[in-house]
């Protein structure tokens, strides 16, 4: 592109292009990871999931949105129409507004802010406006007591995560998100080697900033049937739900770039190239990876029971091909282009495999009850983060004083704060016996 | 800070924040109270004031149709009560009119019943676990349970042909002979069905958040259980060692070696603690039976007409969910006058304020779990 139009134009129109993409492909990308949901849900609970839309149900998101779209759309005559109306607007607005700073690859970012990480924190914070007013617009009881719960939750666990996230600015020094990755490139290692207590504080306080369970609270359907959304429907409800998993690739985001190296593929700072030629080695893999997903997809279609679901999965199979032939083709592109496209591949495995484990923990584990959700984060998760980043600017002064290796020090510094992670827990565990309801 | 659970929850901040207590309708259409059962809840934040429970909604007359029904056509009627547990609806029903006519089923009988009966036992608690375990949050036991359940079911459909109202037993012993087979499919059941416990248990027992969700909510102690009537699981976790099989036995079960385990607490850990437990004596009960199941007739001589002498007779069972007695009035004709259920989950149900009060929304549905009731029995 850079061939067609001159740099000075080409700023301008680059990121509106990226952000046509990513407002278009993400409610796709978001139907696909809720049947990703379904399906790791299924392969738990020893049963298939969707099969019926397609082969192994790949085409469920679309049935599912079509369905949405077409549904009646019902305001209760008791709402506050005005404000159910701009509720889900206000969630989806924040929600997308926070990918303007989140690099997918070294170029493909719609601004690089200098403050990109307080940018989404601040802006993906706003969409509990959106869930609060919802929940008091319905004028529902569920629906108020879901938007409490999330109100209150959302403060707590921010606090935490937040600080979790700080312990890896202190090494990276910067809060621009791609000078974030690129300090991890300089400094050969991702920081999630360096602060792994500081990636698990950020990685809970996520789960609960984006309600899903354990913490799903403010939409427990056991309890208050589906919280804030009780009220929603048709194509309202779909925008909160599009929100909801919006928020998940941008929190698995923000802990890809500061913890999983963003974009860089493992090992990003040694270079074997391959003998006699100028490709690296390490650069052949994610062509390699596509290619065994196609192969699988290729031997799995003859055994399909319907001949359209046999024509679908080779499509399927083929549409992997051409992924992993883009792949393997950029091997032979110029470095940027190289770097673009494998970028982009290996930040999504990355935040892909972040979100398994939102999905993973949440067919595992029970719900937690709001005070003992409030108890944890105020009396475990916050303490634990605070002693984590004492402790980790204590290792990086260490190394500045008296040289040394970085992650000798940070070890030391793991093991004190797990030392004081024992300690809360056991001590948590001696308190419970007393509840503290009243006055919260 | 003093505990506030079990006392009245102080309206200070309330007041001065000027905030109403709010009354939120759970049911009769919410995820989690189990079918149509509706409780109104006055709650002050999250916290539970005050609650009632409003039944009826599942209301049929089952006490009123046997009026007009001959005791044969009565059985299939009872099945309908607790639709989760019919093999143990039956068997109280058809020993409670064979009481009535002052005769037994033949031992070869009994014992089939006992085998049914604590296969039933284990697929009611099955149940109880995954839809427990769903309230609580945790979402993937459920299916773990109903796979289990189902090899249950299938041993009932292939005796009688039913999955779920069974009408499994006849008044005065069996309509069928077991299939080939019976007795290796229960004991295949049994011996497959200990490591699964251990399964459901690894998922939960030691889980932080489930203890956490469990432990001290719902209390009962065991005078309030007495004196609200309540039987079964819940009266034995809160420490009362009450099971009918061993304090009146019937069927089969004076021949078996089994354990009661009971807790001390009453909570809902512990009840969650003693249907482990009696689903692994109920395993341990079928395998006995299964063993040596005696031949013999199955059916008693007690003709085609009956025709009980004119009297009264009550006669109680344990069921899954605890004492499910049938008072039955026979004025001499082939239909009863009167036909009493005495039901557990309703009875059981009446602890639910008890439990609930105090505690907070979250805690209400895990009580609802706790307490096991089935909406078909507590309003027949």
């Amino acid at each position: 592109m850079s061939h067609l139009l001159p740099p000075s134009i080409l700023r301008l129109v680059l990121p509106v292009f990226y952000a046509v993409v990513i407002v278009a492909v993400l409610p796709l990308l978001a139907g696909y990871i809720v049947l990703v949901e379904r399906k790791v849900m299924a392969d738990m609970q020893a049963r298939l999931g969707p099969m019926r839309v397609g082969p192994h149900g790949l085409l469920q998101p679309i049935a599912d949105a079509v369905k949405l779209l077409l549904k009646e759309d019902i305001i209760p005559d008791k709402a506050d129409r005005l404000l159910f109306w701009l509720a889900p607007l206000v969630s989806v607005t924040m929600a997308l507004l926070a990918y303007a700073a989140l690099p997918i690859g070294p170029a493909f970012q719609i601004a690089d802010l200098n403050i990109g990480l307080l940018f989404i924190l601040a802006v993906s914070s706003l969409g509990i406006y959106g869930i609060v007013l919802g929940g008091w617009a319905s004028n529902s009881h569920y629906s108020l007591l879901g938007a409490l719960r999330s109100a209150a939750q959302l403060v707590s666990y921010e606090t935490a995560a937040g600080l979790g996230l700080i312990s890896a600015l202190l090494l990276a020094g910067s809060l621009s998100m791609k000078d974030i990755v690129i300090a991890q490139y300089d400094q050969g290692i991702w920081f999630i080697f360096y602060v792994p207590i500081g990636f698990f504080i950020y990685m809970v306080g996520s789960i609960a900033e984006t309600n899903r369970a354990p913490f799903d609270l403010p939409e427990a359907e056991s309890e208050l049937v589906a919280g804030y959304m009780t009220e929603y429907s048709g194509f309202r409800w779909s925008l909160y739900f599009l929100a909801e998993y919006a928020n998940m690739i941008i929190v698995a985001g923000i802990a890809t770039t500061l913890f999983l190296g963003g974009w860089l593929r493992p090992f990003a700072s040694s270079h074997t190239a391959l003998p006699g030629t100028s490709i690296e080695l390490l650069d052949a893999l994610p062509s390699l990876l596509v290619l065994g997903v196609a192969l699988y997809c290729f031997y799995l279609a003859p055994k399909q029971p319907v001949k359209i679901q046999k024509m679908v999965m080779a499509m399927a199979g083929g549409l992997c091909l051409i992924i992993a032939g883009v792949l393997a083709g950029a091997l032979f592109a110029s470095p940027a282009v190289l770097q673009g496209i494998h970028g982009a591949f290996w930040f999504l495995a990355k935040v892909f495999t972040y979100i398994y484990f939102f999905l993973w923990f949440r067919f595992t584990f029970p719900r937690y009850r709001f005070d003992q959700l409030m108890r944890l984060g105020w009396r475990f998760l916050i303490p634990l983060a605070l002693v984590n980043l004492i402790a980790t600017a204590t290792a990086l002064l260490a190394t500045r004083e008296w040289g040394g290796s970085l992650l000798l020090y940070t070890l030391l510094a793991d093991a004190v704060t797990l030392a004081v992670a024992i300690f809360l827990a056991k001590n948590d565990e001696v308190d419970s016996a007393v509840p503290v309801m009243d006055g919260e | 800070m003093s505990d506030p659970r079990g006392t009245e929850p102080s309206n200070v901040s309330s007041t001065v924040l000027g905030a109403d207590e709010i009354i939120l309708n759970m049911g009769p259409q919410h995820p989690s109270t189990h079918g149509v059962l509706r409780v109104k809840l006055k709650l002050d934040g999250e916290r539970v004031v005050d609650s009632e429970c409003i039944i009826g909604y599942l209301h049929r007359g089952v006490e009123k149709i046997a009026e007009h029904r001959s005791y044969q056509q009565f059985a299939p009627y009872v099945d309908r009560m607790d639709y989760v547990a019919a093999v143990s609806n039956g068997l109280g029903y058809c020993e409670a009119v064979e009481k009535l006519l002052g005769t037994e089923a033949p031992i070869r009988a009994r014992v089939v019943r006992t085998i049914l009966t604590e296969l039933q036992r284990i697929a009611s608690h099955l149940l109880w676990l995954g839809t427990h375990a769903l309230d609580i949050g945790a979402l993937t036991p459920v299916f773990y349970c109903f796979r289990e359940r189902e090899e249950i079911l299938k041993i009932f459909e292939k005796y009688c042909g039913a999955r779920l109202t069974t009408h499994a037993f006849r008044i005065g012993g069996l309509q069928y002979e077991t299939y080939d087979g019976f007795e290796q499919d229960v004991k295949r059941f049994c011996e497959d069905f200990d490591h699964k416990i251990d399964e459901y248990e690894t998922l939960l027992t030691e889980n932080r958040i489930w203890v956490g969700r469990t432990k001290g909510v719902g209390i009962l102690s065991a005078a309030d259980a007495i004196a609200l009537g309540v039987t079964g699981p819940v009266l034995r976790a809160s420490g009362v060692k009450w099971d009918l099989r061993k304090a009146m036995p019937y069927a089969a079960y004076d021949q078996y070696k089994f354990e009661i385990p009971i807790r001390e607490t009453g909570d809902t850990f512990d009840r969650y603690v003693v249907r482990m437990e009696e689903m692994r004596q109920s395993r341990l009960i079928c395998l006995q039976a299964a063993e040596s199941i005696p031949a013999g007739p199955i059916m008693a001589r007690i003709g085609k007409v009956l025709k009980p002498p004119p009297g009264e007779v009550y006669h109680s069972i344990e069921a899954p969910k605890g004492e499910l007695g049938y008072y039955i009035v026979s004025d001499g004709t082939t239909q009863p006058y009167r036909v009493r259920v005495r039901p557990p989950s309703f009875i059981n149900l009446q602890a639910f304020d008890k439990m609930a009060r105090g505690s907070l929304v979250a805690d209400v549905v895990a009580i609802i779990g706790t307490i096991d009731i089935v909406l078909g029995e507590v309003d027949r």
